[in-house]
């Protein structure tokens, strides 16, 4: 243990477990003896989602280096399916937590396939595009979902597409209701099963990262053209991480809509794939505590405004600007830079003088 | 390696930074939401006697013209009832939920920490129904102005109405126009993705069908496609419609009357509560607006007392004419004033206490306001009276009757 902890990787994570457990217990104990506010209770469970949502993107884009801006798409798809599972089966489990497990694995699981579908047309083609075609991918399945209709009655599950033929049978119920989204969600999602969905996120993304496959990753990301001349199957471990970062994202996106009673497909627009972004870049790129931090954060910004009345997102945009310029902008400059493979000699070149 | 140690020695300033903006942030929230609420209730009412009143609308963001109205009616009964000096007061607070769900339950905890003890729920549909879950799990009483779809109330014992509930729109509409005889082709335009917008045309078809009204034409736009329409009016205009439903939010009904006139194509245009407000919105020419016909229980040029008063004090105040919004909240208010005289509540009563004496009281109760007379509620919240027609002349709501 002592020899692992001299790996300063491996401190550094234990730091990123640590910091989280510390967070679950001082909000537990906060919450028993009730000196918390509802606010910050209610903000929980979706700092959770949005934490799970900043960490899967940070790998997509801090440890693959491929901008993506269809991330809310992906907790669309893990909303969509999860809360349909967990709907389905809690007319036969009685246990919410059962339900809502099940519902994220199979949230994961239709993210993860999507993601792998997306990938294999969308990994090959480099930074902007990417980003441009991932933004396109988030808005398809914003407009599928808004369209979709899924009811369950005693003979199973049924589905129709633009208009609701679902002709459900006596006692069955819509679940996704085309533009009406998730209507009567039952709210399983509790501060303990999404803390843990953090930790589980985070033992994934740092045994992904310190593996073989993980620095095949990071091979990619920093010279393309040396790591496939190595021998490095490019596209194999791009899809390989993005299908990762999309799994974490439809846990999270289900976790996030057990939360609410109701959830429409234009919650995860482009707006909430930016929010994303934004977590990612103000917490720095391939750092996983500061996703963890500035998706809190600037989760609680907005509520903790509040008393400015309608100046509040002017306030908040202006805090942002700060906060960004504060935090070393070189990160930055990094990030572009690595968006443009062509650059990254000069990348280097500039941290070489630096020093 | 040297460029590893810059990137960790630039994480971790970044770190700390972090952190620190991230405790400030934490403490901030709790000690700013303990100070707003004393400073609020000891401001507002200091003699701790007044009821607390708490809503979500959206104030800012595309629908804004609804939360602000809503916000605005509410205020002028609260000052009202609190000039009377009675032992009924209100202590009303609204706050911001854009028109999203999530946002509104962090605003409606905002108000539960405030200490709301009645809640006007929230303004628009979408966000009321992620918070009258929760008003129904705290118990705290709501009756909202204009969040109209069927899932607000539904299976919710505390929640309660004060707008026609989605479908009822769509089939009042229908029966009004067969009624007047105003069209016989009809094109519908509605927006997919919306929940409101839907719910409206549903059963706005299905009545129109058992009526004999013939719908020619059936056009949908959505969310990001709700700038240009010439599709959706060449199809209406190309089948031969002489009256176009429009049961949508005015934003994008200002513009289907604009590209229309460009076209010059000029049917009667009918639209339901949502097109409410489109006389007040920025740049918007009124001229294009004239003759549109919209189903809405608020009339700014009724001639009696009640409204004529509300309508003068609200042009005075925020120099516009009223909209069904903000009647709807100023009815809320003082439906809630007859319920809780009638009740003989008073404000140290907790939530729950109030809660069962409101359900008690609204399901019992009949209220007359500036949104109809003899209103009443059954026991699921919804809520009975007429509707009323309106178009508009001169830049102005006329009564169409």
């Amino acid at each position: 243990m002592k020899n692992r902890l001299k790996n300063k990787t491996t401190r550094n994570n234990f730091i990123t477990y640590g910091v989280v457990i510390l967070i679950y217990i001082v909000m537990q104990i906060l919450t028993a003896s009730g000196s918390i506010s509802s606010t910050m209770q209610g903000l929980l469970v979706p700092i959770c989602a949005y934490v799970v949502m900043a960490i899967s993107l940070n790998l997509t884009v801090g440890i693959l280096g491929e901008l993506s801006l269809g991330h809310a798409g992906f907790m669309s798809v893990g909303a969509f399916t999860g809360v349909t599972a967990a709907m389905a089966l809690s007319g036969r489990v009685s246990s919410g937590i059962v339900c809502l497990i099940v519902g994220m694995v199979v949230g994961a699981v239709f993210a993860a396939i999507v993601g792998f579908l997306i990938g294999i047309p969308v990994l090959r083609l480099k930074g902007d595009y990417l980003a441009i075609v991932t933004l396109a991918f988030g808005e398809i399945i914003k407009g599928i979902f808004n369209n979709l209709y899924v009811g369950i009655d005693s003979n199973g599950l049924h589905m129709s597409l633009l208009s609701d033929k679902t002709d459900l049978a006596e006692g069955g119920k819509l679940i996704i209701g085309g533009p009406m989204g998730l209507t009567s969600i039952p709210r399983y999602s509790t501060f303990t099963i999404g803390i843990i969905l953090v930790i589980i996120t985070l033992i994934v993304v740092f045994h992904l990262v310190s593996s073989r496959q993980g620095r095949a990753i990071m091979a990619v990301r920093d010279n393309r053209i040396a790591a496939e001349s190595i021998g490095v199957n490019i596209t194999k471990y791009k899809l390989m991480a993005f299908t990762v970062s999309a799994a974490l994202a439809g846990a999270s996106g289900t976790l996030f809509a057990m939360n609410y009673s109701t959830i429409v497909a234009n919650k995860f627009d482009f707006n909430t794939s930016i929010l994303i972004l934004v977590f990612v870049v103000l917490g720095g790129l391939g750092n996983m505590l500061g996703s963890i931090i500035a998706a809190a954060a600037l989760t609680i910004l907005p509520e903790a405004l509040r008393q400015f009345a309608d100046y509040r997102m002017l306030v908040y945009a202006i805090v942002l600007i700060l906060v960004m310029l504060a935090t070393n902008n070189d990160t930055f400059k990094n990030f572009l830079r690595r968006l443009k493979p062509g650059h990254k000699k000069a990348a280097d070149e500039d941290g070489k003088e630096a020093v | 390696m040297m460029k590893k140690k810059l990137l960790s020695l630039a994480l971790a300033g970044m770190m700390v930074l972090g952190l620190a903006a991230c405790g400030g942030n934490g403490g901030d929230t709790s000690s700013d939401a303990s100070t707003d609420s004393s400073t609020d209730s000891s401001a507002a009412a200091p003699t701790g006697a007044a009821f607390k009143l708490g809503g979500t609308g959206p104030l800012t963001g595309a629908a804004a013209i609804y939360g602000v109205a809503a916000k605005n009616g509410a205020t002028i009964a609260v000052e009202e009832i609190n000039a009377l000096g009675g032992d009924i007061q209100f202590d009303l607070r609204y706050e911001d939920d854009v028109h999203d769900a999530e946002k509104a339950v962090n605003a409606y905890n905002t108000l539960k920490d405030w200490g709301m003890q009645l809640s006007l729920g929230s303004v628009t549909s979408k966000p009321a129904e992620a918070t009258s879950v929760k008003n129904n799990e705290d118990r705290i009483f709501a009756l909202t102005p204009s969040a109209s779809s069927t899932a607000t109330i539904e299976g919710k014992d505390d929640v309660f109405q004060m707008c026609f509930m989605d479908p009822n729109q769509g089939s009042a509409s229908a029966t009004y126009i067969s009624e007047k005889k105003l069209g016989t082709k009809i094109a519908v335009i509605w927006k997919n993705d919306d929940v409101y917008s839907k719910g409206i045309h549903e059963t706005f078809v299905a009545k129109a069908e058992e009526l004999g009204l013939e719908i020619v034409s059936d056009t949908t736009f959505a969310d990001g496609n709700d700038t240009d329409f010439s599709v959706q009016l060449t199809d209406a205009q190309k089948n031969g419609a002489d009256l176009v439903f429009l049961p949508m939010y005015y934003q994008p009904a200002s513009l289907i009357l604009a590209q229309a006139q460009g076209m010059s194509y000029a049917p009667k245009w009918f639209g339901v509560d949502g097109m409410d407000g489109i006389l007040t919105m920025d740049g918007f020419d009124t001229t294009l607006a004239e003759g549109v016909m919209l189903l809405t229980p608020f009339n700014a040029d009724a001639e009696d007392q009640q409204t004529k008063d509300f309508v003068a004090k609200y042009q005075e105040k925020y120099n516009e004419i009223p909209n069904q919004f903000a009647a709807d909240a100023y009815d809320c208010v003082y439906a809630y004033y007859q319920a809780l005289t009638n009740a003989k509540a008073t404000p140290d009563m907790d939530a729950t206490t109030l809660c069962d004496l409101m359900i008690q009281q609204f399901t019992t109760m009949t209220f007359n306001g500036l949104t109809g007379t003899d209103v009443t509620w059954d026991s699921t919240g919804a809520v009975s009276k007429q509707p009323k027609g309106m178009v508009i002349q001169n830049g102005a709501y006329v009564g169409l009757d």
